[in-house]
């Protein structure tokens, strides 16, 4: 017969029994509305952690001193004086496709002085590709030069933080002079705020120079504390980690035997382990969801049985007037794929207006994938074959002659 | 109007119960003619109900042969037999079984959705066509629910005659109705049979076999009385001589 027909017959018998229908579609739309809901939560909550830690460099690869226990005694990162400029011009010796930044970092911590102001912050030497690594960007002014670092300029581009606390008044800090550690440092930039970083941190207290200029004539030291390097994409970097690892080992001239005295990090990890947790809520969320999907499929299952007994007259009069057994199990079948799919409809919509609405009025991030409603949208279609075709079969298989005259 | 329609050569039907065998038909033999309005009759248990399973392609003859319009029916699978009630057969019910809270028109659309052949709109030409012919043009839209037994049984009977078939195959088609009504049935039945349409009227009431051409009695599974019935009654004029009831 005619899928039209079919859908037709299978129509005409949901709209004899509307609110049955509604109620048994009930199940499947709450089922869906939670799924999608709960997926856009989870998902939003993922995707909030991932973007505020890219905001710190997605491509940041991060490389420590480490101690590699010379006579078995541990010390402190900080204390180890292993990372030279060397190391870097190891790296940059590479030409690697996979790294595109790279940045020595020393830093030091003092009093910063304008006037009669004064704040505690530190200040971080670096090369001009820290800005691009850091993700950071100049609101106002210029970056310093490769030539302001190999001539040592006093020159400093300040943090948001530093700004407010050292120009209350609120003039512009370009062109200006301020004192760290009694140096006098012209300002020739003001970074973008960033606000506060995923572990508390203010990311605007800083106070950015050429490294150069921080390690002749502030800390008066010669090695560095850590090296920033970028890779092209978060996908390379696996690839840059060991570049620039086997780049340090050999200019620290270490043996096969001996351990790494530095340590390669990359942004990438750091959000892999964050996110798993956030995918584990996002699981958990989804399963609570799905069996709610699930029951809303049983109560199609039930109401699909009840019918058939209900309409055993009605399936022998089909019959009787030439229905074949596989029409009546395709309009058993139909009534239950209409009522899971439309239900599923209205389900994605109240699931999507909720995640919407409970952004708006509790300000969780949401982020509602289309995978998450094609998903449950195939979900709810199966639910309907799945749970139809029972109830579905058990009426096709009717004798007519008793369909007939059951009472 | 010679041409056979319905033709049985022995047939016989049998129930296994457990260890008993039930012979329910016991070797009958009949053939209808086209035109002819033949009403079957019998009291309970003579095998009237198993006859008219058999004859309504809703069962098979354990033996003997049963032609339809020329189609050996025992040789026909389960689709087979539902494609030849659809064209062939146009069944009225003494329950009337219509589709509750589902318009007459719908009602009488029914068989031919199951008709892969037919448009929707010759679908619905159809059943207005066929609604009309058993006088309910006025109540397209009515439910069940809103009408009286005997235009039910009618829009039951316009259904039967959607689908043009070679037969109307009526069970008791009168037995839920009073006595006006019934006879508002028999002459609606009469009138198609005027119009050239064979009849099979299963009854166990005499006063109904009148208004019929012939009459076969059943007792004990078997042909008891075969009768061409030459003083056919007009319903029409035993409707008039009805005294007149108040509350109609």
């Amino acid at each position: 017969m005619a899928i039209t027909n079919l859908l037709r017959i299978a129509f005409l018998a949901l709209q004899r029994n509307k609110l049955r229908a509604f109620l048994t579609m009930l199940g499947i739309i709450i089922g869906v509305a939670a799924v999608i809901a709960m997926m856009a939560i989870g998902e939003g909550s993922k995707q909030s952690i991932r973007s505020s830690l890219s905001g710190m460099g997605s491509n940041m690869i991060t490389i420590q001193p480490q101690s590699n226990e010379p006579g078995g005694v541990r010390l402190q990162g900080s204390s180890i004086q292993t990372l030279k400029m060397e190391d870097i011009t190891a790296i940059e010796k590479l030409q690697s496709k996979n790294i595109n930044g790279l940045s020595p970092v020393v830093s030091t911590s003092g009093q910063a002085i304008k006037g009669a102001y004064n704040w505690p912050t530190t200040i971080t030497g670096v090369s001009p590709d820290y800005l691009n690594i850091r993700q950071l960007k100049l609101k106002d002014g210029i970056l310093f030069s490769e030539k302001d670092v190999k001539s040592f300029a006093k020159v400093c581009i300040l943090g948001q933080t530093v700004i407010d606390n050292l120009f209350p008044d609120g003039s512009n800090p370009i062109g200006q002079i301020i004192r760290f550690k009694s140096i006098p440092f012209q300002v020739i930039g003001v970074l973008e705020p960033k606000g506060q970083s995923n572990f508390g941190q203010d990311q605007d207290d800083i106070v950015l120079a050429p490294y150069t200029t921080v390690q002749k004539r502030i800390t008066a030291t010669n090695y560095l504390q850590s090296i920033y390097a970028s890779a092209t994409t978060e996908a390379t970097s696996d690839a840059a980690t060991t570049e620039i690892s086997d780049a340090i080992r050999e200019s620290h001239r270490l043996t096969s035997a001996e351990s790494d005295d530095f340590q390669v990090r990359t942004q990438a990890e750091l959000i892999s382990t964050i996110s798993s947790t956030s995918s584990m809520l996002t699981v958990l969320l989804t399963v609570i969801a799905g069996i709610s999907l699930f029951i809303g499929g049983i109560g199609i299952m039930n109401i699909m049985y009840v019918s058939v007994t209900e309409r055993t007259r009605e399936i022998g009069l089909r019959m009787s007037i030439g229905a074949l057994g596989q029409d009546v199990l395709m309009q058993f079948l139909i009534e239950a794929i209409l009522i899971s799919i439309t239900g599923g409809i209205i389900g994605v919509i109240l699931g999507v207006s909720s995640a919407y609405l409970i952004s708006y009025f509790l300000n969780w991030p949401i982020l509602i994938s289309e995978s998450s409603i094609v998903i449950s949208f195939i979900v709810c279609a199966v639910t309907g074959v799945f749970f139809g075709y029972y109830p579905a079969k058990k009426a096709s298989n009717l004798d007519p002659i008793d369909a007939l005259r059951y009472e | 109007m010679e041409q056979k329609i319905l033709d049985i050569h022995d047939l016989k039907r049998e129930f296994v119960m457990g260890d008993q065998t039930v012979r329910a038909l016991k070797g009958i033999t009949f053939d209808i003619k086209a035109g002819e309005f033949v009403t079957i009759m019998g009291s309970s248990g003579s095998g009237k109900t198993t006859l008219l399973n058999i004859l309504g392609c809703l069962d098979k003859p354990t033996d003997g042969s049963y032609h339809l319009d020329g189609v050996d029916v025992k040789s026909l699978n389960r689709d087979e037999l539902a494609g030849l009630r659809n064209t062939k057969i146009g069944f009225v019910f003494q329950a009337y079984n219509l589709l509750p809270r589902t318009s007459a028109l719908e009602n009488v659309e029914l068989p031919l959705f199951y008709n892969k052949t037919i448009s929707a709109d010759e679908r619905k030409e159809r059943a207005i066509k066929s609604l009309e012919s058993v006088k309910l043009a006025e109540r397209f839209d009515h439910t069940p629910s809103q009408l009286s037994g005997g235009q039910q049984q009618r829009v039951a009977i316009a259904r039967a005659l959607v689908n043009h078939p070679v037969m109307i195959l009526a069970d008791e088609a009168t037995g839920n109705l009073d006595t006006r009504t019934s006879y508002e049935i028999m002459a609606l039945m009469q009138e198609l049979n005027a119009e050239g349409k064979t009849i099979v009227f299963v009854t166990h009431e005499p006063d109904i076999a009148a208004f019929s051409t012939r009459t076969i009695m059943l007792r004990d599974g078997k042909i008891q009385k075969d009768s061409i019935n030459t003083n056919q009654r007009s319903a029409k004029e035993a409707l008039a001589s009805l005294p007149e009831s108040d509350d109609y």
